[in-house]
């Protein structure tokens, strides 16, 4: 009840997974599916994906080469212009999305192992040791998530690991409330108290049945969780908490296009555009992969 | 009703407990002195002058009692000294708190006024070119950080109107139109966010209320097309972008937060990150507790409304 209000919105979306109606293997259905939202949404994240990957390669120019062209707008030579070091915009866009791909897969990775494990312990033996964690989750919930990725970064010391390790942090609550309600869901099913009267042992129906039938939610979740972590990671190293010059990610390039704005706007737009695409492809991915995994909760 | 408020009231106070704990830990148990934060790392302070720092600050007692200091001191108005500035941290909250609730009811007003008609004509005039485009600017709206936008709309007042913004802010009481004009355009950096929400969360519910069996009878007996879309319809789709507009809550106040740092304005986020930046640990654990406290009650707030809206909502 207390709990409802204090759900974020992406959390409360994904939450409790009618699974009967998601299809067993998904997929052949991801193949077969008709959402062209969806199918833009995955191009968008393969190509940041390649342009992290390959991109370096393609793109020859040497991201902390400084040069004496400063402040030059987009021309052939330099196709995003240069800054006022004189160094690749290009080069270095490319850059932070390898940076940012990191960060998203990193934090969400430590958010999902903190809320995997609380999520699966708390709903799998219930009672003091469920309400306990859950009270202490609720806690997670009870703060404006970047607020306190900010408190933790800045008290752990500015810099891209800490940034990582506190937006884990942040968006672990969200994890863990999800995979509980999930496996709650699964644990009241026959074919678990069938397994048990055949003498399963808790590490088997855990890692056999509670699994890999909440893997549904969990993947809408990922791919949710990705877009807000490098958000996140943009808005920190934007206030200079994340990543540190003169390494460049999107939201330090942000940060340093403000005092040359007027003159070089550029500086501000490619770095800004490159987050906004991202996020968008991931959005619109998750969108789509909600449709095809959980089709209860289709236009929310 | 009046109980349903009592007992969720009831219910914060374990939460906001929880809260100051874990911000009290959490500032506490970080790596590093506060002392050497404070005095530079200057190597020519004795051990004794250390001590005598660390007890005027109240740091010598044990952690239990520093933590009933801290919140006995925040339920009387006087959470401690700012170890930069030396003035109240009561003070300097009250100074800044304003400045945040000022911007997030600017943003939710635009998000209300802009977001539920655009939501209810890209629904009414479904596949129309309107709503195309209110589907497309809506996804944009999505996934346009609010620091970007922010920075983008300086970028363009600056050059189109050369208007910057001011040095020093002014209060509302003091000068109100000076004061909105600093606000305003902050205010629609952190709303747009949430107005593209709104405007989606409207758009689809709307759709799925429009499809129901007593729209179109009220159609048939000779309701007029705009009566049945007003009055039938929007007043059955807002319960749920009620609720959306408060899932936002946390998303405006950190949009707030950067927004703030963006246009130089002076309120919590504001002066939390100074304080970050500056170590001073009694402001940080002070402005943090005020935010998460700040969320908490709006989210009670959006919860009791709900329940205003939706009588069945009580009785649970």
């Amino acid at each position: 009840m207390s709990q409802s209000a204090l759900v974020e919105p992406s959390a409360s979306e994904a939450s409790p997974t009618d699974l009967q109606e998601a299809p067993r293997s998904w997929i052949p259905t991801l193949l077969s599916w008709r959402n062209p939202i969806g199918i833009v949404g995955a191009a968008i994240v393969a190509l940041t994906v390649l342009t992290a990957a390959f991109g370096p390669l393609l793109w020859r120019v040497q991201y902390s080469a400084q040069h004496y062209r400063r402040l030059q707008p987009p021309s052939l030579a330099t196709p995003m212009g240069t800054d006022e070091l004189g160094r690749d915009l290009l080069a270095r866009v490319i850059h932070g999305a390898q940076v940012s791909l990191q960060v998203g897969a990193v934090a969400v990775l430590i958010a999902l192992t903190i809320g995997l494990t609380l999520g699966l312990v708390a709903g799998y033996y219930g009672g003091t040791l469920d309400a306990f964690m859950m009270r202490i989750v609720d806690i997670g919930f009870a703060f404006p998530g970047l607020v306190l990725a900010i408190v933790i970064t800045g008290l752990l010391g500015p810099s891209r690991t800490n940034a990582m390790i506190a937006i884990g942090i942040v968006y672990a609550p969200a994890f863990a409330r999800v995979v509980r309600a999930s496996v709650l869901e699964i644990l009241s099913r026959p074919f678990i108290e069938a397994s048990r009267a055949l003498g399963s042992s808790t590490p088997a129906i855990m890692v056999r049945h509670l699994l890999p039938n909440i893997v549904a939610p969990v993947i809408v979740m990922i791919t949710v969780y990705l877009s807000t972590a490098i958000l996140s990671e943009a808005a920190l190293s934007f206030l200079g908490l994340g990543t540190q010059p003169p390494e460049p990610s999107w939201g330090g390039m942000l940060n340093a296009s403000r005092t040359y704005m007027e003159l070089a706007p550029w500086m501000t737009i490619f770095p800004g555009l490159a987050i906004m695409v991202v996020i968008m492809g991931f959005n619109f991915l998750g969108d789509g992969l909600r449709d095809v995994l959980d089709p209860r909760l289709k236009d929310v | 009703m009046h109980r349903y408020v009592a007992r969720r009231l009831l219910q914060m106070v374990p939460t906001l407990f929880g809260m100051s704990l874990a911000i009290f830990l959490m500032v506490r148990l970080m790596p590093g002195d506060v002392i050497d934060v404070l005095t530079g790392g200057d190597v020519s302070i004795t051990p004794a002058q250390r001590e005598g720092i660390r007890r005027t600050l109240g740091l010598d007692k044990p952690l239990p009692v520093q933590y009933l200091q801290w919140v006995g001191g925040m339920a009387a108005g006087n959470p401690g000294l700012s170890l930069r500035s030396h003035e109240p941290v009561g003070a300097i909250l009250a100074r800044a708190l304003p400045i945040t609730v000022e911007l997030v009811i600017i943003a939710v007003v635009f998000a209300v006024a802009l977001g539920i008609p655009l939501g209810v004509i890209s629904a009414s005039r479904r596949e129309s070119v309107g709503d195309y485009v209110a589907r497309v600017g809506g996804l944009i709206g999505l996934s346009m950080p609010s620091f970007w936008l922010a920075t983008l709309i300086l970028l363009f007042t600056s050059i189109v109107f050369q208007w910057i913004p001011a040095v020093s802010f002014v209060p509302f009481l003091q000068d109100p139109l000076g004061n909105l004009s600093q606000v305003v355009i902050p205010g629609i950096s952190v709303s747009v966010f949430v107005i593209a929400i709104v405007m989606r969360m409207t758009r689809a519910t709307m759709l799925e209320v429009l499809s129901q069996d007593y729209v179109r009878t009220a159609r048939a007996k000779g309701a007029s097309r705009r009566s049945v879309t007003y009055h039938h319809a929007l007043r059955n789709a807002l319960i749920p972008v009620v609720t959306v507009v408060g899932f936002q809550v946390g998303t405006l106040m950190s949009g707030a937060a950067i927004v703030e740092v963006i246009f130089g304005l002076p309120g919590l986020g504001y002066t939390l990150i100074q304080a970050i930046f500056a170590r001073d640990y009694p402001l940080v654990q002070t402005t943090t507790m005020l935010l998460a406290t700040i969320f908490v009650i709006l989210n009670l707030t959006v919860d009791l409304l709900y329940g205003v809206i939706d009588p069945r909502i009580r009785a649970r």
